[in-house]
């Protein structure tokens, strides 16, 4: 069975972003760059079901810009075996990015499709579901653990059970395979990369396609008229102790 | 122009989410009708009728809606989608989860997270985190949207007194099975709907502490409990409590800060409380940046002291 794993080039995690002045977007310029948190742990969750000899291939992809493909040598480092670039200048929008998703679906026959829960960048959480309504696969989101079951190695035909966080607690899904997998943050740990693993992502397969390629239209759907701050809250006071807190909280506040 | 709200219950009683989301699309202009797709869900539909400006449920009635699964809600929802300009899920769990593959489907955009209807065609929503806001313009013939709640206040569960319309309901998709759960049962008012959270951080040091500690705080004033990100991922508390950019939105009345040091990620779940308090013992910590009162104590003697005082 093979895994597709796409993966999101976006602003670190750590990063504090700052709105443009024109308010035309955010600064992203000589802003550290990462794969999206939640990508890495679909990447680490695809690389164990390999070693666990589940998976006979994983695949990572990246649709966007040339420098996307440090993010997939990052992903062969942690364990990918090749890597497909979708390369694009055009604002990509989950729709679009789903329909190239599709698109590799068709051409690869991968089993389960394991993909980040949601990019910290736009906060969309719409991608993999929507690649599961496009390709009419099942889908469990916001796994925080996947079994596939035995005997299910070889692809069509077999089984994957899926924990998920939902609200109020956990719930567990069976899918017929081929699937789709959107992870929450528990599901696993990344490893960290080592050096020689980087060295030897550096000669793993990548092979790059345009949307024209693959036969898809990538314009935006939605036009982003302005960006702008949020509401700054007011400086609040320092309270010296308990009492005065319980007396802030009755008398000024009276929110008890 | 109408707009439809697909409705989050649990076959016996409507949601509270559900009722911001009505708020959201009456905004939208026009109607609003009421999906509510369900196992013997007589009783949710009923109590969808009762909420003000809604004027029309649609009650759709299967076996296969009982956990309401994605492929087979999305396939509901698509059976009538053409009715609709606008198409709304509340942003928890559930419509996150079914929300895309309906706009997939219809090949349109979808609009999360919105905070603000700015026209029928144009919405506010905040990116990175909530560090910024972005206004967002639609050129799709339908918009399928997802609420986030604390943007709008909810819409009063009775005073309606809509029609019921009984829909075919579309087949099993078979292709996903509901296994199980593992609902916390809980007394406690539920996270996203709570007017008081009292919530915890990885200074509590363990699960034993958090829930020693931070327990008696939420019994004595009603409220639930929350927990930052640094403190469910070292396990002092479960993963559902998470308040944040990735776990859970909420705007309750008072927001307790204990042994939060306030990362960006946590703010963003949080900073549109009424009054936030926070209690930390390290004066430069974030957290003081957006708190109303900041008490700088060591919470394992302040927290019980508050309780006392409560």
């Amino acid at each position: 069975m093979k895994i597709l794993v796409p993966v999101k080039r976006v602003v670190d995690y750590n990063v504090k972003v700052r709105v443009k002045s024109d308010g035309t977007g955010v600064d992203i310029a000589n802003v550290k760059m990462s794969m999206n948190p939640f990508d890495e742990i679909a990447v680490e969750e695809a690389v164990r079901l390999k070693e666990k000899g589940v998976a006979t291939e994983v695949i990572a992809v990246s649709c966007g810009v040339t420098q996307c493909t440090e993010t997939l040598r990052t992903a062969m480092a942690i364990g990918t075996d090749r890597a497909i670039l979708v390369q694009t200048d055009v604002e990509l929008q989950p729709l679009a990015v789903a329909k190239l998703l599709k698109a590799l679906v068709d051409k690869e026959q991968p089993g389960l499709i394991i993909l980040g829960k949601q990019a910290i960048d736009d906060d969309c959480n719409q991608t993999g579901q929507m690649l599961a309504a496009l390709a009419d696969l099942p889908q469990a989101t916001f796994a925080s653990k996947v079994e596939v079951e035995a005997g299910a190695g070889a692809g069509a035909g077999g089984k994957v059970s899926v924990t998920r966080e939902v609200d109020g607690g956990l719930e567990t899904l069976s899918m017929a395979l081929p699937a789709v997998i959107t992870t929450d943050l528990r599901l696993n740990e990344p490893r960290y990369v080592t050096l020689p693993n980087i060295m030897k992502a550096k000669k793993k397969q990548l092979d790059t396609f345009t949307p024209e390629d693959l036969g898809v239209d990538v314009a935006p759907r939605l036009k982003t008229l302005k960006v702008s701050e949020p509401a700054k809250r007011g400086a609040g006071i320092k309270v010296a102790d308990v009492a005065t807190l319980v007396d802030k909280l009755r008398n000024e506040a009276k929110v008890i | 122009m109408t707009s439809l709200v697909i409705a989050e219950h649990d076959n016996a009683s409507i949601k509270g989410a559900t009722l911001n989301t009505v708020t959201a699309a009456l905004a939208c202009g026009g109607d609003v009708h009421v999906l509510v797709a369900g196992a013997n869900a007589g009783a949710a539909a009923a109590a969808a009728a009762q909420i003000a400006g809604v004027a029309k449920v649609i009650h759709a009635e299967g076996a296969h809606f009982a956990h309401g699964l994605a492929e087979n809600v999305a396939a509901q929802v698509l059976a009538i989608a053409a009715n609709y300009s606008h198409i709304l899920f509340p942003a928890t769990a559930s419509g996150k989860n079914i929300a895309p593959r309906v706009a997939a489907r219809l090949d349109v955009a979808q609009i999360s997270d919105i905070t603000k209807v700015d026209a029928a065609d144009t919405f506010e929503r905040p990116i990175y985190a909530g560090n910024a806001i972005a206004i967002v313009q639609s050129s799709d013939a339908t918009k399928v949207i997802t609420v986030r709640t604390t943007g709008f206040d909810p819409a009063s569960a009775t005073g309606g007194s809509a029609a019921v319309e009984v829909a075919a309901a579309t087949p099993d998709n078979g292709k996903s099975v509901f296994v199980g759960s593992e609902i916390a049962k809980s007394d406690r008012p539920e996270l996203t709907a709570a007017k008081i959270i009292v919530s915890g951080g990885r200074a509590l040091g363990s699960s034993e502490k958090f829930n020693e500690v931070m327990t008696p705080l939420a019994d004595k004033l009603g409220a639930a409990l929350g927990a930052s990100r640094a403190a469910v991922d070292a396990g002092y508390a479960p993963n559902d409590w998470q308040v944040g950019q990735t776990g859970k939105i909420v705007a309750p009345q008072l927001y307790i800060a204990a042994g939060i040091s306030g990362a960006i990620q946590h703010l963003a779940g949080m900073k549109d409380s009424k009054v936030i308090v926070a209690i930390n013992k390290d004066p430069e910590a974030p957290i003081f940046s957006v708190a109303d009162y900041g008490l700088e104590a060591d919470l394992f003697a302040a927290v019980p002291e508050l309780v006392k005082a409560l």
